[in-house]
Parts: structure tokens; C-alpha cells; sequence
């Protein structure tokens, strides 16, 4: 914007400064703490702590099932996508609204609702347990809320995609011979694929640092069911704070790692946008 | 020209598209399989809360619900709400114009470090108040000289959530402000008008439909924050307990009914903010409409990421 280079207007250092200084008070130095805290630690203490076995397992288990969930959204998410852009039937905008509800509803609500509905007397469950599928106290508990946490993600990601997608191209593809499944995949799928990937990639980073629901459905033994967050909160209650501290800073590197990812995929989704 | 608008070309030109559409069968299995996903994975928890809630009985509801220490949980909840939005939609005031007005270097880097509390787990954020705070952080043992707790009390829990819903209303305003421009403050201070004259009659009316959207996610995260809240609280019963930490507490005294009871108001919470949320979106939208002004890209709150 023009405007811009002759800018009149006021306040520049007032919120500036109001807005560094708070942002450094709640979130820099209180993250910095913990760094430095760490880095008292002697390099061996820190990897005697990062990789105990109790926490290895819960790294296997947590980004384990962090990628199936984020993979049960990839896929469902795509065709809920799908169908709220492109189909017109009765009740759609309840389901469109709908979609947002894991982002409003509290993560213990989560927890607790999901649990309820997959353990034995629970309304789903009543059916599934005596198939033999345990959703309730399982690591499959666990997919299940992170797959509810996750669900919004690739859909509001990949909707708008959709939504600007030209037609034009693929009826150009129908008139020149293309079936329309050969269409869905040489025309749509390759459009798509950046918007899909960051999707997952943000449900995935969701889900990695997911505690409230998990922990609800989840049954939480040791070396079974005990996802990161839990375990650094348990090393808190038992102001074990070294294998806290060293565990958080994992999962805070791989939060930046993730963070980095997906504002790549970002980047990279933006070029296939007009 | 808004969404709507172009949505509604859209569709009326599809009409004559046959050759690029699915065939019925396929169009109603993907509509059926996406359905039945979100019915299981949506409707049935939150119907459940509801039917569980009130599983004992209308008179069960309310005693679980008047129960002292419930009561007190709610009151934390509130307190804490109406310390940390507040302050929090001040400082995204604050950052939006500054970031939206101006433009200076590092701007990217910024809005990165605004958006960071969204990519640390809710339990990490809690820990990093005990390692500040904690009786063995940095600060504890002066705090304790002093009898000041921080950790497993009241200013502990309203410091997480603070950082928690950091990043909530800042994040929406961004791009509404910087969509509106600058030529409407710069005409009212070429007109005379002070700064705060410019920025309450002229900045706020035109962005108020945004403050107002991140306003209430905000007011949602803070009511219903469970992780970060849980690290710091000590779940001292009818002292530091919020209202999620209320369920969570019911819940392992296998107290069922009460706790989806309390559960229940936050569902409430949820399904009331889902529908303020579509309601101002829908007016900012008709608001920039009607000036003109191109719509900002749509911002999903609760991503991790920037914008």
C-alpha cells in the first residue's frame, strides 16, 4: 500500500513498545527459563533424561498415534472438504458448522464425552466391545481423541482450495477423454495434494502436544498408554523437575520443527493458489 | 465481492457443467461415509454430554451443579476469564496496530513469536511457570521468603492462561486491519482529530466485528484451558480448581453425573461461541462488503502456525 510510505499516523512506539514488552513478560522469558534451566544440566544428565525408556515409549506412542489420527483426518477430512464444497444437500450447514465444534469444546469435555461413549456400557461401546474393540483405556482411545481434536484442520484448510478451485480445467479434462477418475487423480489430486499435506501437518502438530482429551480416554500405564505430556506432568508430581525439563525441551523442539514444516507447506501450497 | 457472492455464481453456472461431475451414486456414498464420520466422531459426543449430564435426573443436575465446591470452581473460571481477556484483547489492539499500521523489518518474525503459544504443548506451558515460580525455580525461594505463592494458586492459573489465549484476539485483528488500510485514519487526522480521537471513531467501529471474534475464542480458551491450568493449579478442591479441573477431579471420584453436569455448562460454552463466532464473521464480512473493502483471508483460530 502506497499510503504506507507516508504514514501520519501515530502510536508506532507506544504499541510497539506495549506489545514487546508483554510479549517478553508471558511468553520469551518465561520459554527462555526453561532453556536455561536446562542447559544447567550436564550434557550426559540431559540424555540420561530425554531418553529413559519410560520416555522413549512415550515418544513411540504419542507421535505414533499423532500420525494416525492425523491420517484418519487427511482422508475423512478430504472428503467432508469434498462434499462441503462442492455437493448441495439437506443439512449442510449444520454439518459445516459442526466442524468447528472440536475447536470450541473444552479438551476434559473431549475426554470425558468420548470415554463415556466408547467404554463398555457407553453407547457406542455397548456394540464395539464385545467385537472386541476396546476404544475406551487403549491406545486406540488415544487415536480417537486426537483424531476428534485434529478433525478441523485438513477440512478448513483444504475447503477454500476447493472452494477456488477452476472447473475449467476439469472439464477441459472430460472433453478431452479423461474419465472422471482419471480426472479426480492426474487433475484434482495434484492441486490439492500442498493443502491436504499442510492439513495433516497441522493436525499432526496439534496432536503431538494434546494432554486434556487423551488423558480422559487414554488409561495411562506406563510404558502403554502414556503419552509425553503426561509423563512430564507426572515427573512434575514427583518434582522429578530435571526429567520434566528435559522432556518439555524435546517436545519443544519438535513443536519448532513441526512449526517450521508446515509454514514451508504454506509456502509451498500458495504457489498452486491465483 | 464477498464469499457469498461468489459462491452464488459458482453454483449457478455449475449447473451446466455435467460433463465434470460425479455420478449420483458416487456423490451420495461420499456424503453418507463423510456424514457418518462426523455424526460418531461430533454429534454423539456432544449429545452424550447432555444425556449423561442429566442421566440422574433434573433434581441430580442442579444439586451436582450447587454443590459449594463446584460453585467455587465456577467462580475461578470466571475470575479468571475476566482478568485474562481483557488484558489480552488490549495487547492484541496494541499488536494489530502496530503490525497492520506500520511497516518496519523483522514484522514476519513477530507475528511468529505471537503465534508461539499455539505450538507449545499445554502441559510445557504450565512447566515453564514452575520453572519461573516453583519452590525450586528461579524466583521460588525469594517468593516464599516473602509468602507469595504463585505455583498451586490463583496468580499461577491466571498467568498460564494469560499465555495460553496470548495469541487469540491479535492474531484475528491482523489481517482485518490491514485490510481496512490506512486511508481512512490519515483523512481523520488531515482533518484534524487527535490519535485516540482517530483510533475510537474511526479504526475501532470499522474493526470491532473482528475484536469481537477473537474476543470470544479467547473467552472460550480461558474458560475451558485444561492442561497448562492443571500443571500450575495443585487442585486444592473449592480453591484452585477451575471448571475443567472440577470435571476431571469429579470424574476420579467416579462421581459420572456430576461431572458431565459441569461439563455440560462448557459444551453450553462451546456450542454459545460457535454461534457468536458465525454471527460476527457474518457481519464483518457484510461490513466490508458494504465499504468495499477486500475481504481478509479467514484465520482458523486455534491452528498452530502462522496465519
Amino acid at each position: 500500500m502506497a499510503s504506507k510510505r507516508f504514514n501520519a499516523l501515530p502510536g508506532f512506539g507506544l504499541t510497539m513498545g506495549l506489545t514487546l514488552t508483554y510479549l517478553s513478560v508471558i511468553v520469551l522469558i518465561p520459554l527462555a527459563g526453561l532453556f536455561l534451566r536446562t542447559s544447567e544440566m550436564s550434557a550426559a544428565e540431559f540424555w540420561r533424561a530425554a531418553t529413559h525408556p519410560r520416555a522413549l515409549a512415550a515418544y513411540r506412542l504419542t507421535f505414533g498415534a499423532s500420525f494416525i489420527a492425523a491420517l484418519i483426518n487427511a482422508v475423512f477430512g478430504t472428503i467432508t472438504a469434498w462434499v462441503l464444497a462442492r455437493y448441495s444437500f439437506p443439512g449442510k450447514r449444520f454439518l459445516d458448522a459442526l466442524v468447528d465444534f472440536p475447536f470450541a469444546l473444552p479438551t476434559a469435555v473431549a475426554g470425558l464425552t468420548l470415554s463415556s461413549l466408547f467404554a463398555k456400557t457407553g453407547w457406542l461401546g455397548r456394540y464395539l466391545v464385545p467385537m472386541g474393540i476396546e476404544g475406551a483405556f487403549s491406545r486406540l482411545g488415544i487415536v480417537i481423541a486426537l483424531t476428534f481434536i485434529g478433525l478441523p484442520f485438513v477440512v478448513r484448510t483444504l475447503q477454500p482450495v476447493l472452494e477456488d478451485l477452476e472447473r475449467e480445467t476439469e472439464e477441459a479434462a472430460a472433453t478431452l477423454g479423461a474419465g472422471r477418475l482419471r480426472t479426480f487423480f492426474t487433475v484434482i489430486v495434484p492441486t490439492l495434494l500442498p493443502a491436504i499435506l499442510t492439513g495433516f501437518a497441522l493436525s499432526f502438530a496439534r496432536a503431538i502436544g494434546e494432554y486434556g482429551s487423551v488423558i480422559f480416554i487414554a488409561g495411562n500405564k506406563q510404558y502403554y498408554s502414556e503419552i509425553t505430556p503426561l509423563l512430564i506432568f507426572v515427573h512434575l508430581e514427583e518434582y522429578n523437575y530435571a526429567g520434566a525439563m528435559a522432556i518439555a525441551v524435546v517436545m519443544l523442539i519438535a513443536s519448532f520443527a513441526m512449526l517450521g514444516t508446515i509454514n514451508l507447506l504454506e509456502r509451498w501450497a500458495s504457489r498452486f493458489q491465483l | 465481492m464477498s464469499g457469498r457472492v461468489k459462491r452464488r455464481i459458482r453454483e449457478s453456472t455449475n449447473k451446466s457443467q455435467r460433463g465434470a461431475d460425479e455420478t449420483p451414486l458416487v456423490k451420495w456414498t461420499l456424503i453418507g461415509v463423510s456424514g457418518l464420520f462426523l455424526f460418531v466422531f461430533l454429534l454423539l459426543p456432544l449429545v452424550n454430554v447432555f444425556a449423561q449430564a442429566f442421566a440422574g435426573g433434573i433434581r441430580a443436575y442442579f444439586a451436582a451443579l450447587t454443590n459449594p465446591d463446584t460453585r467455587a470452581a465456577i467462580g475461578l473460571t470466571a475470575l479468571t476469564a475476566a482478568i485474562c481477556v481483557p488484558v489480552n484483547a488490549a495487547f492484541g489492539v496494541c499488536a494489530a496496530w502496530a503490525v497492520a499500521k506500520f511497516e518496519f523489518r523483522g514484522k514476519a518474525l513477530l507475528i511468529t513469536l505471537i503465534d508461539l503459544p499455539f505450538s507449545v504443548s499445554p502441559v510445557v506451558a504450565g512447566l515453564i511457570y514452575v520453572v519461573l515460580f516453583g519452590l525450586q525455580g528461579y524466583f521460588g525461594s525469594w517468593l516464599s521468603d516473602h509468602d507469595i505463592r504463585i505455583i498451586f494458586a490463583v496468580p499461577g492459573i491466571v498467568l498460564t492462561t494469560l499465555f495460553v489465549t496470548f495469541p487469540f484476539v491479535a492474531r484475528e485483528l491482523i489481517p482485518v486491519m490491514q485490510a481496512t488500510g490506512n486511508e481512512q485514519e490519515q483523512a481523520a487526522m488531515t482533518l484534524g482529530a487527535s490519535g485516540w480521537q482517530t483510533f475510537w471513531r474511526v479504526t475501532l467501529p470499522s474493526v470491532k466485528w473482528g475484536l469481537l471474534y477473537g474476543v470470544i475464542l479467547c473467552n472460550a480458551r480461558a474458560m475451558g484451558e485444561f492442561g497448562a491450568v492443571s500443571v500450575v493449579s495443585g487442585h486444592i478442591t473449592g480453591l484452585t480448581e477451575t471448571m475443567p479441573i472440577r470435571v476431571e477431579s469429579l470424574f476420579k471420584e467416579y462421581q459420572s453425573t456430576a461431572s458431565f453436569a459441569v461439563a455440560s455448562l462448557l459444551a453450553v460454552l462451546a456450542l454459545a461461541t460457535l454461534i457468536l463466532k458465525s454471527w460476527f464473521e457474518w457481519r464483518q464480512e457484510r461490513q466490508f462488503s458494504s465499504a468495499q473493502i477486500p475481504e481478509p483471508e479467514v484465520v482458523d483460530s486455534s491452528r498452530p502456525g502462522r496465519p
